[in-house]
């Protein structure tokens, strides 16, 4: 609990002191010719968690899942500009995408567990489908510990052997949490992991997502403003520009930007005053 | 285990707003004990001191902006941080008022006394129990006991006006002591509104709880 | 103020109601008086003799379709040993790899294959087989391989699309290969709908009788190897129904009542199986 509010005194200084995770250099991603994110740059400080809030189709989907070189999967899209991991450019020629997803791993809107798969195969799906042979004993290990972190266990330790579908939306997201977890990737983008969810549950997660930057770092995209409030250390504001690509507008601590943002539009979007 | 960040932060406020109390409850005692005893290192102490009051001050308030800009409090929660926030208000100004009384013992510094101090230390005392008290209700959530000591405010104002009384025959009879005297009503008088502003944080205790801001019911002196 | 609007849009209402629920009248009856005309005829030649019994010459009585049975049987497995990787790979290909206008160009050709008359299905094995290797029970497997792979092909490329984008974004997003992918998440999602399909295309080659004049030719023998020609039921019945030899008609019947049988359980069995894949 302590690393809570030790997290919370640290994100004053995040910008300043620690070295970043991961270094966003003039990114742009497109969709075939229509340019959908326009050359964002920011710093994501390690074990910590950072939101990106806007209005809808501002693009601050699409760049997070260039962190992790998912927004190439669909058709015709690519990305422009340099993004650092590790030391390492994850879009230089020659670095193999399963990899970089390997270490930023990533979580969706909406709960998709493999409904083929039981509870457990679930957790460890990440780890047996990728490599040839895996130990049982070794997998019900990983299963079991990334289910705790994901405060899951206590629900499903008796339901290993069930579907991963017969769980509820909640538990379900969580189980992806887990999932994501036993990859044991650095990084974990969240894509509206609350957007589908109930009240409750939204608030499980939200806990989730602080008790997790003891080991993770979090970067989690969010059309609900109170949400980044209340989770996150980092704040970016996005928006669409004129020409309707994504733009950074304001990135800063969360206290910064929630109680004094330096741009009047990031003013004008935190306090309803939008459009 | 909901919202724990949320409840993790507003219990660090709470702490923080405790150890605030505190150290302006030492403030009051120390400021007494420096003038009782002329020492004068101390009072410099308490005066040095309230620096670090005030800021424990920003420091509060920054919590609760920070709290209520993203976290969303609402119902006790918001009770809670905008009682803290007027709570601090008061406290810093008795943190004042004992920097003050240091500051007089620092003026009387070594004149020979006018009498000697006992219902002064007598309001000093009453006024760091009722704040201790004040600060343990707002920890239990305890407007009954907030009541009451609201109720006790009346005994700090019948001491000061014992005070004021009893120095105004010493002022009459030898004009010469007007001087001194002045400096212990003054004294008294800081004492008085220690107590006063402690009543204002009771009221907030009872507002936290009931959710309405009452004038409990005290005759409150005029000056 | 509605009212007089009213009047008109009802009857018109009313009409096209009657005119779909004639449609459907329609069709349910002719299904009903196909299947009860042959259910009639044909349960009343059936018997277990029919069944596990060689055929007799014209003008004997009794004798059976056992060999016919078991050719259909054999033509069916090799038809579908033929067609259902092929057409699962298709399948596969066209939904997850094929780019949108590779896998459009596929997809047409698949369409157009499923819409050949399956007698030219027939005149080109003939040609490209059998007037090579002459008649066997391969060439007429291969024939109705040809009539079941898009089949096979288009359900596993609907079943295959089924399978949620998420579920495929899920994988990749844990460092899963493409191909693993596929193979772990996206078939096992598809499995009900693919195994649909292949009985489906199974219903659909063990009633067919145009591809196998040209191929198996048709054998009054047990099987003899796949390198010979084999007898099979529709053409048996195609057979026996155009002779003059009133035993022959009657086995004609069963052997009808048989097939009807054996497709309509493979139906019923596909909308079971499809029911429980949803649930």
């Amino acid at each position: 609990m302590d690393t809570i509010i030790n997290a919370e005194i640290n994100s004053t200084m995040l910008l300043d002191d620690s070295m970043p995770i991961l270094q966003v250099e003039n990114v742009s991603a497109y969709y075939g010719a229509f340019r959908a994110v326009k050359d964002v740059n920011m710093n994501i400080p390690a074990k910590a968690v950072t939101a990106i809030i806007g209005p809808s189709g501002c693009g601050k989907s699409t760049l997070l899942r260039c962190f992790n070189r998912m927004h190439e999967v669909a058709h015709a899209a690519r990305v422009e500009g340099k993004i650092m991991f590790d030391g390492n450019n994850i879009y230089s020629i020659g670095t193999d995408p399963v990899r970089i997803r390997c270490h930023i791993g990533m979580v969706f809107q909406k709960p998709n567990p493999f409904p083929t798969m039981s509870v457990l195969d679930n957790v460890v799906a990440g780890r047996r489908l990728s490599s040839l042979w895996t130990k049982r004993s070794e997998m019900e290990e990983l299963a079991e510990k990334c289910l705790r972190q994901a405060a899951l266990w206590d629900e499903v330790k008796d339901k290993l052997k069930q579907s991963g579908a017969s769980l509820s939306g909640g538990q379900q997201q969580r189980l992806c949490i887990a999932r994501a977890l036993a990859v044991q990737p650095e990084i974990i983008l969240m894509d509206e992991p609350c957007s589908a969810l109930d009240p409750i549950a939204t608030i499980k997660i939200e806990d989730l997502m602080r008790t997790l930057t003891e080991e993770y770092t979090i970067v989690v995209v969010t059309h609900n403003m109170q949400q980044a409030g209340r989770v996150s250390d980092m704040t970016a504001f996005m928006l669409m520009s004129d020409d309707r690509a994504g733009e950074l507008i304001e990135y800063g601590t969360t206290q910064q930007v929630f109680t004094n943002p330096r741009d009047k539009r990031t003013e004008d979007y935190i306090t309803g005053r939008f459009g | 285990m909901p919202r724990l960040t949320f409840e993790k932060r507003l219990q660090n406020l709470q702490d923080e707003l405790l150890v605030m109390g505190s150290m302006v409850e030492e403030a009051i005692s120390r400021s007494t004990d420096a003038l009782k005893n002329r020492n004068l290192a101390l009072a410099r102490q308490v005066i040095e001191g309230d620096k670090a009051i005030n800021q424990k001050r920003y420091d509060i308030e920054e919590m609760c902006v920070k709290l209520i800009a993203t976290q969303q409090p609402l119902a006790r929660d918001l009770r809670v941080i905008i009682a803290v926030l007027n709570m601090v208000v008061d406290l810093e100004r008795i943190g004042d008022y004992a920097e003050g009384n240091a500051e007089i013992a620092i003026i009387i510094g070594d004149e020979p006394p006018l009498k000697p101090l006992i219902d002064i230390p007598r309001m000093s005392d009453k006024s760091g129990e009722m704040m201790h008290a004040a600060l343990d209700a707002f920890m239990r959530r305890d407007a009954d006991t907030a009541r009451k000591v609201i109720a006790e405010d009346s005994f700090v104002d019948n001491l000061y006006d014992q005070v004021f009384r009893e120095l105004l025959t010493y002022m009459v009879s030898d004009p010469s002591t007007i001087n001194r005297a002045m400096r212990l009503i003054w004294v008294a008088h800081n004492l008085e509104r220690s107590a006063d502003r402690v009543t204002n944080i009771c009221e907030r205790i009872v507002f936290i709880v009931t959710g309405k801001v009452e004038e409990v019911g005290v005759a409150k002196r005029e000056c | 103020m509605a009212g007089r609007a009213l009047l008109p849009r009802k009857i018109i209402n009313y009409f096209m109601l009657g005119v779909c629920a004639l449609g459907a009248g329609i069709a349910i009856i002719v299904v009903c008086l196909m299947l009860g005309y042959i259910l009639a005829k044909g349960l009343s030649f059936i018997s277990l003799d029919f069944i596990i019994s060689e055929s007799v010459p014209a003008g004997y009585e009794g004798g059976g379709m056992r060999n016919e049975i078991i050719g259909t049987l054999i033509l069916v497995v090799l038809g579908s040993l033929i067609a259902v990787p092929l057409g699962m790979l298709t399948g596969i290909f066209l939904s997850e790899f094929g780019s949108p206008k590779v896998a459009a160009t596929v997809r047409f050709a698949a369409d157009v294959l499923a819409g050949v008359p399956s007698i030219v299905v027939g005149v080109f094995a003939y040609i490209v087989i059998v007037s090579q290797y002459g008649y066997s029970a391969f060439s007429a497997g291969a024939a109705l391989s040809i009539i079941m792979i898009p089949v096979v092909a288009r359900t596993t490329e609907e079943s295959m699309r089924l399978v949620p984008g998420s579920l495929r974004e899920a994988a990749l997003a844990l460092g899963i290969t493409r191909w693993r992918s596929v193979i772990f998440v996206a078939i096992p999602g598809a499995l009900t709908g693919i195994v649909s399909g292949i009985m489906l295309g199974v219903a659909r080659i063990a009633g067919e009788t145009a591809p196998l004049l040209f191929t198996a030719l048709g054998n009054n023998f047990s099987f003899e190897g796949l390198a010979r020609p084999i007898s099979a039921l529709p053409l048996q019945i195609y057979n026996y129904a155009l002779s003059s030899d009133k035993n022959w008609q009657e086995q004609a019947w069963a052997g009808a009542f048989l097939l009807v049988m054996i497709v309509l359980l493979i139906s019923l069995a596909v909308r079971w199986m499809s029911r429980k894949g949803r649930a």
